[in-house]
């Protein structure tokens, strides 16, 4: 089978990116989804929230997803469900598997979009035992709001990401009592109106520089030891709490999924997790693109359909005219700065470009420099927080004559 | 009424039970948890010892090295994964070299083939993230790894296969001898047999004890480890030992027949049978085994767990008839017991069908069909079992590569999974970078299917460790 375009994910970042390789003129597009359904992960996120940036209105993440999966239909996109790619090549040679076989696809340009994962339990060496009951928050949303399953009545949650708080919500409004939420970092890596809404609401307390030192359990788990954690994230004795729960969920991060990007022979970035590409979303082999949170995860998915869009823009017109003429310099991370998306820019582009970064500390009255080499543009914000992707806009004229684009945030401790 | 009843299903009650069922014996499996290899047989470093570590002239000596030389065969036979890598034990100055020595002669007098004293230079281009600080190192070309719950369940399907049953939950609680014995559970179920073999790991002495026999206690050591993801895979070729202390084999950094790399284990004497990790572990694995090898990704644990060893106050191992009843005591069978596993299986089986007279069936087959390779099976081989069952294009855990058709399988073939962990020790569903977090809804839901039984009766491991303790909504 030959294809001008293989998406691998049908999830937020793949739809979007095939959409927008269509509209940019390239019909002959794939979507490879190894679930039964398109969607991603927004097929079991039915709280609201989504798309407030990109459509100003409050939906649910399925009603999000319908958007797309609607807008693919009207296009005639086809997507190839309870497929999965067990195979890419540098040649951009796809290998799948379904209940017709294993088929390779050849296509012209290929777009990564698998999404990410949960961090499990088990990186993080917790003492104790291994009982039922031990599951990360995403495992337990599937459960409840898929499933019609409550998988328990007395709740610890562990790591406030978003996941996490949403569930710790969505439980209580089951019935189950959500005893704390413990985050080890001093700061959550949620969002700010997730505490607001999720935890302060209900009455749920969040203990910050906290973690679960001890699981307890041999059949269904029945209790955890939870203690206070120094600078270096180590157990302060002394501190310790004792909860009985039977339920124990993990919100301790997310990891992109990149092991076809890595049979494919591309290198990660240590930072994101996810390959490093230019401004076009472009890795680091030729045609082959990566958009959504198999590339950095994204704490907002409006953010993600934006970047699948220059994904699959960026892709139909490699299809149609070849790799264009670039001129890369580096985005360096400067002072508070954990990463910036994309790794490099190219400066040949003709229009503004925005760069995506995450910082390490909250802080307030915040200014972002953007260093070029060719001058330094100032952003100034009222807050930044490590839970809350933030970008800038550089122009044109701005990137010219710049070397780089060194980005540092300044401001006070929040 | 059975022949024999082999009361417990981890490895060494399952090699014996396929053994036994080479004759023409009723032989029945008692398992006081809810599946096989539910105890040491789980928790375990998968060594296929080479035999240099054993006392001459002990019991331990003997099968270790019979089981070695079997292992390749048996596993073959059965459809286990089984992989000679090499043993390799690091000496860190004069008298650490000294013990290699020591080591060499002993498994030499054992009868362990190949042996080899390597220098530095060899032992770096052999292993190049041994340890800096290594001097030198003992390699035994026989060592091997294998799959321990893998080979449990094979042995005791491929015994099923041939007519053996298998009692899961039946935990014997009462033993009356008359002219037969009268075997009864927990929940009030009875078995009667001829004979009884004893293979119940840590539970051995009070098994004993039902039958009236004081002649041995067993203790417990804990043992706990780490398992790095399989991105790890390579970072040594052999398994890596330090030389034995009185505490035992110590530490060892190993790959596993899957591609991971595991850790461990410690050796906490607690006498508790019970397995839980202590806060400790942690760092007294992460600092030994940094001892041991250079560049380990820490970074791509997956899980740690803790299994308990148990010994026997003889320190060798105990296979010989009760003086008490009409018992085979298989107890103590401390490491190597998994090497030794298919030696001693065939032991207690040629003295148990002694004892009962029994002759050999002429329709017993050695070989059991494994889907368990499917992921590494050629694209022509995969597709010819997809065309024959679609199921098999229909990948369920998506970070080992396990299809639906390998999870129903798993759940039909002898022994049956029951369970969540029954489903993911056959198939590696659930082992992976995400230990279950996208599979474990949709084979609970299979697990239903197959079963009839609803979402809430499904468990972990058997009793009381349900998966969804909340309710439907």
């Amino acid at each position: 089978m030959n294809r001008d375009i293989v998406v691998i994910g049908g999830g937020p970042a793949g739809l979007a990116a095939a959409i927008a390789a269509y509209d940019a003129g390239c019909k002959n597009v794939l979507v490879v989804e190894r679930e039964s359904e398109a969607g991603g992960v927004l097929k079991q996120c039915i709280h609201s929230g989504f798309g407030l940036t990109r459509f100003g209105e409050n939906l649910t993440g399925p009603e999000y997803a319908h958007r797309f999966l609607a807008e693919a239909e009207k296009r005639g996109i086809e997507i190839l469900k309870n497929t999965f790619v067990t195979g890419l090549s540098a040649q951009k040679e796809v290998t799948c598997m379904n209940e017709s076989g294993i088929f390779r696809i050849r296509a012209k340009a290929v777009i990564l979009a698998m999404g990410c994962r949960e961090r499990s339990k088990g990186a993080l060496n917790i003492a104790g035992t291994r009982p039922a009951g031990l599951l990360s928050a995403g495992t337990a949303q599937k459960y409840v709001n898929i499933k019609g399953l409550l998988p328990g009545k007395r709740v610890v949650i562990l790591g406030s990401g978003d996941i996490g708080l949403i569930m710790a919500r969505r439980l209580t409004l089951e019935g189950a009592k959500v005893l704390c939420v413990c985050e080890i970092m001093p700061h959550s890596s949620g969002l700010r109106r997730n505490i607001a809404q999720c935890l302060d609401d209900f009455g749920i307390p969040l203990y910050l520089s906290h973690t679960i030192v001890e699981i307890e359990g041999d059949t269904r788990a029945s209790g955890v030891t939870v203690a206070a954690v120094d600078e270096n994230k180590n157990p302060v004795p002394g501190t310790e709490k004792h909860f009985d729960c039977d339920t124990v969920l993990f919100s301790v991060g997310l990891i992109p999924e990149n092991e076809l990007t890595k049979r494919a022979g591309l290198r990660l970035d240590g930072r994101t997790k996810g390959a490093f590409v230019d401004g076009d979303r472009e890795t680091q082999i030729e045609g082959i693109f990566a958009c959504g949170n198999v590339l950095h995860v994204h704490d907002l998915v409006d953010f993600v359909s934006e970047e699948a869009e220059i994904a699959g823009r960026a892709a139909a017109a490699y299809v149609r005219g070849g790799e264009k003429q670039k001129e890369l310099i580096p985005a360096e991370c400067g002072e508070n700065v954990s990463y910036i998306l994309p790794q490099s820019v190219n400066k040949k582009e003709s229009g503004a470009q925005k760069l995506f970064f995450r910082v390490k500390r909250a802080l307030k009255n915040a200014v972002i420099e953007a260093e070029t080499g060719a001058g330094t543009k100032v952003f100034r914000r009222i807050a930044v927080a490590p839970g809350e992707m933030e970008n800038i806009v550089l122009s044109a004229e701005e990137l010219v004559n710049a070397q780089k684009v060194k980005i540092s945030v300044r401001g006070e401790q929040r | 009424m059975f022949d024999v009843a082999v009361i417990g299903a981890g490895v060494i009650g399952a090699m014996i039970a396929r053994e036994l069922a080479r004759y023409d014996l009723r032989v029945a499996v008692l398992e006081k948890e809810a599946d096989a290899a539910a105890g040491a047989s789980r928790a375990n470093s998968g060594i296929v010892h080479a035999g240099f570590d054993a006392a001459e002239g002990s019991l331990k000596a003997k099968f270790n090295v019979e089981g070695n030389r079997l292992m390749a065969g048996v596993c073959e036979e059965l459809g286990v994964e089984y992989k000679n890598n090499g043993s390799v034990v690091l000496a860190f100055g004069k008298e650490q070299e000294g013990t290699l020595h020591t080591l060499l002669r002993r498994g030499e007098a054992n009868g362990v083939k190949g042996l080899k004293i390597l220098s530095r230079e060899e032992l770096f281009e052999r292993e190049p993230n041994a340890s800096r600080n290594a001097t030198a190192a003992l390699f035994a070309p026989t060592g091997g790894i294998v799959c321990p719950y893998g080979l449990t369940f094979a042995a005791l399907g491929n015994a099923m296969d041939n007519g053996a049953e298998f009692f899961p939950d039946f935990e014997l609680v009462r033993a009356e001898k008359g002219d037969t014995l009268r075997l009864f559970s927990a929940d009030g179920r009875e078995i009667e047999a001829k004979y009884a073999v004893n293979c119940a790991g840590a539970g051995a002495a009070k098994i004993a004890r039902l039958f009236g026999d004081t002649s041995f206690t067993i203790g417990a050591r804990k043992g706990e480890y780490i398992l790095l993801d399989s991105a790890a895979d390579g970072l040594v070729k052999s398994t890596v030992f330090t030389v034995p202390t009185a505490a035992g084999k110590g530490v060892l950094v190993t790959p596993t027949v899957d591609q991971n790399v595991l850790i461990g284990p410690t050796s906490v004497e607690e006498n508790t049978f019970e397995t839980s990790i202590r806060r400790a572990a942690f760092a007294e694995l992460i600092s030994k085994a940094k001892a041991m090898c250079e560049n380990i990704p820490f970074g791509e644990t997956i899980t740690s767990f803790a299994g308990v060893r148990a010994y026997c106050d003889r320190h060798d191992f105990i296979l010989e008839e009760s003086a008490a009843a009409p018992l085979f005591n298989a107890a103590g069978i401390e490491s190597p017991g998994l090497t030794s596993a298919p030696a001693i299986g065939r032991y207690v089986a040629e003295k148990t069908a002694a004892r009962l007279g029994a002759k050999r069936k002429e329709n017993f087959s050695p070989k059991r069909k494994s889907y368990f390779f499917f992921r590494k099976l050629s694209d022509e081989k995969k597709n010819e079992i997809i065309a024959a069952d679609p199921d098999f294009g229909k990948i369920v855990c998506r970070c080992e590569s396990v299809t639906l058709g390998e999870i129903l399988y798993a759940l039909r073939a002898n022994p049956p999974a029951r369970t969540i962990d029954g489903v993911k020790l056959r198939t590696r569903a659930g082992m992976g970078r995400c230990q279950s977090g996208f599979c474990q809804p949709s084979v609970l839901e299979t697990i239903c299917k197959e079963r009839g039984i609803g979402p809430l009766e499904v468990t972990k491991n058997g009793k009381h460790s349900e998966i969804i303790a909340g309710g439907e909504i």
